[in-house]
């Protein structure tokens, strides 16, 4: 392969049709190409018989272009969209259990309050805490969590979104795809 | 069950309309009918229980032929081999479990190919799918990384729907197998249809690319440009029917060609630019053109590792143009300078009227003088000097054969002479198993042609261990009465491997050495005729007898045993660094003056083949 950059995280938007076997399909694709996901969400749209994905994906700009390309190449999959380089809203959920009793709950509670969390249940020696925002936001919190015992932690996987007006990848539409994989610097 | 796949092919309600007739059929019929619609006129397969309720059906279809084939790997290089020779979607068939997976090898193949073929497979039935039923196997899964597109479809209504997707997609864009997977139940029972002919809507689906006006401008100018160019005729220039076109644009520019293995035919090779196969295995001229160019025009490949060597080092002086209807192919091996993505014959219409008539003649001098003494001389008149070579044996074979036979070949050594040595100039004469390398395809795969074009002349060439893998057809040759000739190369050892045995693991022959029935009896035992060749001199005759036999004829060309392919890249060598031909040392004992590419080779008589080397006949 051609040099390229070094691999960095990237977000894909993909909507796909809503039938049994799709969300294996994607899948399969990214094991076989050597694609490696560090998340993957799926779930249902507004629109009837539209799901939506978002995928991590560790790659450079090349590798982008062909998981897109063949992406594309899945009949199931009604379109796809790299938003890593757009303005995007990138989120993800987290609940986390923290062993702590009455004596440092306080502690605990300022710092959810910091990190704008929510408690959503309270006993006499734990703590669940919910935790929306980017990955990172959830890692640092999780750090500092550690020092009073995390008990268990679940994550949903990323989702994201591009702001403003609705983004490239629109549903259902027969847009000409990877837009990005013709599109030639031009010398 | 939801059902997805109706809703995507349900015509337009249109009230005013009457609604079209309709008649209540089983899904085994519908089966049928839909395959007799879309144009089927043969079907490669094997009965089983899950697929019985079809075959139950099948006589109720005359204007379909069956074909019952040995194994079911038959069957799919069968439907492989027909869709290669016609350009038609090939169509096998096979029950579940078993029946299918052994399926498995012959879609694989047809998928690294881009072979537009329909797998229809019996599966258990709906209720007791999951249950590990007997004969089930989780069909659409295991294929999932093999095939185009895969559909299992449990009720009656979505038979017809999914067959036509099927072919559609199987046939369009990038061509490539599709397994249509149908529960036994889905087969069993009824609905009310009538063949739809509406078009198909597949929302995520987009076969076709078209290239912008500006990029076209572009790629005319880099060829304005370039000095040493030079075109790269890929398996896509024969499915895009693209070859008249690419004629235009050589004989209009003088850019010489070269071609891929499954390019060959896309170009004419008696041409004067055609300048051969490139690759691990291409002419030493071939590849150091392609070293010391400075603009490649690659249509309809993919540079595939066979055909680069070592990437780092492959084509650094030439800018490249990527031409190729898979956006997924861009830039996935070699980076290019201007990838035109679209259909090869539509993106020459647009691009060959904006270029100027020019010529090439500096570097075609440059090319023929590379080509020096190797260059294929006419064989005709040397003297047999009692060694039969499998190159003489493909040599004589286009020459008896006039050029014009439909060869189909295995994989290994035999393959890759017969790419050397038989000149195609025609497409879609030349069927191999390239992307996959699949043992065993060609017999199979020549009867399916065979089934495609009945008045072509069908050659198998293959080696004695790729042969003996689905040497089973032969019982179906005799009984389905299909005429081809058989030349196998018979060399005692799994050659090619034996090759790298010889090269790279210390000449320790391991697992190579192969023992081979007697074809001539065993030609015998099927009612076939059989013929042995150990001479140069009973080539030909051997050739005529085969070609003027009513039934398939083998014939068993014993030929030198440890004879090599050359030259050769080793894998992920540079492609200029290259294994060249033995050299024959001259009869004073003293090597020629010149600098030598190849080994000195004392013994004249094991010389690889007395066509090339030095230019000197002895």
């Amino acid at each position: 392969m051609a040099q390229s950059e070094s691999p960095t995280l990237r977000h894909f938007v993909a909507y796909v049709e809503d039938q049994p076997g799709v969300l294996n399909r994607v899948t399969s694709l990214f094991r076989r190409r050597c694609y490696n996901i560090v998340s993957l969400n799926v779930g249902r749209t507004h629109e009837a018989g539209i799901s939506r994905m978002t995928f991590v994906v560790e790659a450079d700009e090349d590798t982008a272009r062909r998981i897109e390309a063949n992406l594309y190449k899945l009949v199931n999959v009604l379109s796809v969209e790299d938003i890593t380089e757009k303005p995007n809203l990138i989120r993800g959920l987290a609940l986390i259990k923290v062993t702590v009793g009455q004596e440092k709950r306080s502690e605990v509670l300022q710092l959810v309050e910091v990190f704008r969390g929510q408690v959503i249940d309270l006993d006499t020696d734990t703590m669940i805490i919910e935790l929306a925002g980017q990955q990172s936001k959830i890692d640092t919190l999780v750090t500092v969590l550690a020092p009073y015992g995390i008990a268990e932690m679940v994550q949903t996987g990323t989702v994201a979104m591009t702001r403003g007006v609705k983004g490239e990848a629109a549903t259902g539409a027969s847009q000409q795809p990877p837009a990005s994989i013709r599109s030639v610097s031009a010398a | 069950m939801a059902s997805p796949l109706k809703s995507m092919t349900e015509p337009n309600a249109d009230p005013a309309k009457p609604k079209p007739e309709t008649q209540t059929l089983t899904g085994a019929q519908i089966i049928w009918d839909t395959l007799v619609n879309e144009g089927v006129k043969v079907v490669f397969g094997y009965p089983g229980g899950a697929i019985m309720p079809a075959y139950d059906a099948l006589p109720q279809y005359p204007a379909v032929r069956h074909v019952l084939v040995r194994h079911e790997q038959g069957a799919a290089h069968m439907a492989d081999g027909y869709a290669r020779a016609s350009g038609q979607v090939g169509v096998c068939m096979a029950t579940s479990g078993p029946g299918a997976t052994n399926l498995v090898t012959g879609i694989a193949n047809a998928m690294m190919d881009s072979i537009p073929m329909v797998c229809i497979t019996g599966q258990v039935s709906s209720a007791m799918i999951g249950s590990d039923a007997f004969q089930e196997v989780d069909f659409t899964g295991v294929t999932l990384p093999i095939t185009k597109h895969n559909i299992l479809v449990t009720r009656v209504e979505d038979i017809m729907p999914a067959i036509r997707q099927a072919f559609y997609i199987a046939s369009s864009g990038r061509p490539g197998p599709v397994v249509v997977d149908i529960t036994k139940d889905a087969q069993q029972n009824s609905c009310e249809h009538r063949y739809d002919s509406s078009p198909i809507r597949l929302p995520g689906y987009r076969p076709e690319h078209h290239p912008v006006p500006r990029e076209i401008e572009r790629a005319a100018e880099m060829i304005r440009a370039a000095k040493r160019p030079i075109i790269f005729c890929g398996h896509g220039v024969i499915e895009a029917n693209a070859t008249a076109l690419l004629l235009d644009f050589v004989q209009k520019t003088g850019i010489p060609v070269a071609q891929t293995l499954l390019g060959l035919g896309g170009f004419p090779a008696t041409h004067d630019l055609s300048l051969g196969m490139m690759g691990m295995h291409g002419e030493a001229w071939v590849n150091t053109a392609i070293q010391e160019a400075d603009l490649i025009i690659a249509l309809g490949m993919r540079f595939d590792d066979r055909v680069t060597g070592n990437l780092k080092t492959y084509a650094q002086n030439a800018k490249k143009i990527h031409v190729e209807l898979d956006p997924a192919e861009i830039n996935k091996n070699v980076k290019v300078d201007l990838p035109l993505v679209g259909d090869v014959r539509e993106i020459l219409r647009l691009l060959v009227p904006q270029l100027e008539k020019r010529n090439c003649d500096e570097w075609n001098a440059h090319i023929a003088e590379l080509k020096g003494d190797s260059a294929v001389r006419e064989i005709q008149s040397l003297p047999d000097n009692g060694c039969l070579f499998a190159a003489h044996v493909i040599h004589d074979l286009w020459r008896y054969t006039q050029g014009r036979a439909l060869v189909v070949t295995d994989v290994g050594q035999h393959q890759m002479w017969e790419a050397q040595y038989y000149k195609h100039d025609y497409a879609r004469k030349l069927l191999t198993s390239g992307g996959a390398g699949t043992m065993g395809f060609a017999l199979p795969a020549a009867m399916g042609a065979r089934m495609a074009c009945p008045e072509d002349d069908v050659w198998v060439v293959a080696g004695d261990g790729g042969f003996q893998m689905t040497a089973s057809e032969l019982a179906t040759c005799a009984q389905e009465d299909i005429k081809v000739n058989v030349a196998i190369i018979n060399n005692g050892y799994l050659g090619m491997v034996r090759q790298w045995q010889q090269f790279f693991y210390g000449g320790r022959y391991v697992a190579t050495p192969i023992k081979s029935p007697d074809y001539v009896k065993l030609a015998d035992a099927h009612g076939l005729k059989g013929i042995r060749v150990t001479k140069r001199s009973e080539v030909q005759a051997a050739v005529e007898a085969a070609r003027a036999a009513k039934e398939t004829c083998i014939i068993d060309f014993r030929v030198e045993q440890e004879d090599s392919v050359y030259p050769m890249v080793p894998a992920g060598a540079d492609l200029d660094k290259m294994i060249r031909r033995p050299v024959p040392v001259a009869a004073s004992g003293e090597l020629p003056s010149e600098e030598l590419p190849g080994e000195p080779l004392k013994d004249v008589s094991k010389a690889h083949n007395p066509i090339f080397e030095t230019g000197k006949d002895h």
